[in-house]
């Protein structure tokens, strides 16, 4: 077993340059997650994204077997699984069944992918955990041109998607097309969860895209307030997770998930603790 | 709240020749030829399966028909939607949202606009002017998830009067309201329609609570809809074909009109069984159930 020993050098170890790139892509990650993640919660997606990150395993696996890179094949099949689910529409919520049995195969395939080739094994674990000190000037390069398309589409449809999230058949009646809203939705999910996998993997995604959003509704209620406080909460984790991750041995990923799930704990006692004092 | 009547037409509200709708080979209802005025409160009844929320969705060019015409608002279905205001029956139940109430309503105002469009000044007013007509502007900045069904319903219909609309359609609104929401949406509507000559149509099981307003009725009877001014519909043998079970008018001496089963013993008694309890009722059959009926609706 390693030792749990605090590394003094820890100050130094945040001026390597993988540090800096693992900075960089924290702040393009938190920035896309908290931006999608207010409308996943506003749209009940929340599962959705759980799914599309674990359809895209199989993809980036398969991408690895096939010598392409793991942002292709991740991509391809999150953006895949998204349009299948968005083709769906609401009654995805409710096939649980359809859907988990759904994931358990694309988790299956993804293993049986890796299994046959011995780089894509080697690859799994960063795949499904995150690896977000290896991601390279080119990676980061393509998360902020992502970012940048990301929020000039979301400042042009913000208003209807925030319409057709409230009330689907209202926006419908006054004009919105919904289902090209719910579709440019779930593939700019499809989109963020697959910068946001290099950080923190397909299996811990729900705690960067999901939690920050839940605990920015908690304590702020306009929608432009909720997505600063969610892409705050979700820079503080990232960026928390590494320089603590350079201070113990511990993952990054794991001190990533950590910090958010703290914050949502605590947003979530500071509610009901407000709401017995009020009854 | 200042009204821009910018209709050119004041012609009827709604205009059906010949309509039917079928949903694959299954027809829903067919043969309707009717016209509702302008101006009026027009309750769309009927048992449940008849077709009455499609009707409104075809209304809303939502649902296409399969046979006929059908002007609203003087144009065709759906054509004229940025001057009908519409409250969805699941809007009380489903609606679980971190919005405020002045949020949701300003959606009727900005939500369909693409691009980037700061909320003016102007708009915000407009807001707050709905919301001041329903009653609920103290309640502008609470979260949808933290009012009640009743407060909901009512931040839905101010969501849908901030464009003014000239038609008011709501679905089912009193269905999951206690008596006193009851009764608060009702006094709204005929406000409504008193103040500003709105047009307003409602999806109702409970004829009774919306007798005092309404000035008439699209019944689905058989198959097909009609329309009938309210003293028409509020014939026995009428409300008794198309509920399936015998129905009573009742006129009390304070010139309240009620529509009872008709049950000897407790229709001089001015009982209320809303017309949900009626269509309940039909499922009994026979004189022989109405000691069953009677356990039910106590």
């Amino acid at each position: 077993m390693n030792s749990f020993s605090y590394d003094p050098a820890w100050a130094e170890t945040l001026t390597t340059p993988f540090m800096l790139n693992a900075a960089l892509a924290g702040l393009c990650i938190a920035v896309a997650a908290g931006v999608v993640g207010y409308f996943t919660i506003a749209r009940h997606s929340t599962f959705a994204a759980h799914a599309i990150a674990h359809i895209g395993l199989p993809g980036a696996t398969g991408a690895v077997l096939l010598g392409l890179p793991v942002a292709v094949g991740l991509g391809g099949f999150a953006l895949g699984g998204a349009l299948v689910i968005a083709a769906l529409g609401k009654r995805a919520s409710e096939r649980e069944i359809a859907t988990g049995t759904v994931l358990a195969f694309a988790t299956g395939l993804g293993l049986f992918f890796a299994r046959m080739s011995s780089s894509a094994s080697q690859q799994l674990q960063s795949i499904l955990f995150g690896s977000i000190l290896t991601i390279t000037d080119d990676q980061i390069i393509g998360f902020a041109v992502f970012d940048a398309i990301l929020l000039a589409v979301i400042t042009v449809i913000y208003r209807p998607l925030l319409f057709s999230s409230l009330d689907e058949q209202v926006a419908q009646a006054k004009g919105v097309p919904i289902g090209i809203m719910n579709a440019l939705f779930m593939a700019i999910l499809a989109g963020v969860i697959t910068i946001a996998v290099p950080a923190v993997g397909t299996l811990l995604i729900f705690a960067l895209v999901v939690t920050p959003a839940a605990t920015a509704t908690i304590v702020t209620t306009t929608p432009l307030r909720a997505i600063l406080v969610s892409t705050a909460l979700c820079l503080v984790s990232i960026w928390g997770g590494l320089v603590i991750a350079a201070m113990f041995p511990a993952p990054p990923s794991f001190v990533i998930v950590t910090l958010s799930t703290l914050f949502w704990g605590i947003a979530k006692g500071i509610e009901s603790l407000r709401h017995h004092s009020a009854a | 709240m200042q009204r821009m009547d910018t209709a050119p037409s004041r012609g009827p509200s709604v205009e059906c020749r010949d309509i039917a709708i079928k949903r694959g080979d299954n027809t829903i209802w067919s043969h309707g030829t009717f016209t509702i005025p302008r101006g009026t409160i027009t309750a769309i009844v009927g048992t449940n399966g008849a077709g009455k929320t499609t009707l409104m969705k075809a209304e809303l060019g939502l649902i296409p028909l399969s046979h006929g015409t059908m002007r609203v608002l003087g144009a065709a279905p759906g054509e004229r939607n940025s001057r009908i205001g519409y409250v969805p029956q699941s809007y009380t139940n489903d609606i679980d949202s971190n919005l405020t109430a002045e949020q949701s309503v300003l959606l009727g105002l900005t939500g369909t606009r693409f691009g980037f469009h700061p909320v003016t000044r102007a708009q915000r007013a407009k807001a707050y002017e709905a919301m001041a007509f329903i009653g609920i502007a103290d309640k502008a900045g609470l979260r949808l998830s933290e009012l009640s069904g009743g407060l909901r319903q009512r931040v839905a219909i101010a969501q849908a009067l901030v464009c003014d609309p000239e038609l008011l359609m709501l679905d089912e609104p009193l269905a999951n309201l206690d008596l006193a929401s009851q009764r608060t949406a009702v006094q709204i509507l005929a406000k409504l329609n008193a103040e500003f000559g709105m047009s307003i149509q409602i999806v109702a099981h409970d004829l009774n609570m919306l007798l005092p307003i309404l000035t008439g009725a699209v019944y689905l009877l058989d198959g097909h809809p009609h329309y009938a001014k309210l003293n028409d519909v509020l014939d026995s043998r009428l409300l008794t074909h198309l509920y399936g079970t015998k129905v009573q008018v009742v006129t009390t001496p304070q010139g309240d009109m009620f529509v009872t089963p008709n049950m000897s013993e407790s229709a001089g008694e001015r009982d209320m069984h809303d017309a949900g309890e009626i269509a309940r009722f039909r499922h009994h059959g026979g004189a022989s159930a109405h000691a069953g009926a009677e356990g039910e609706a106590q």
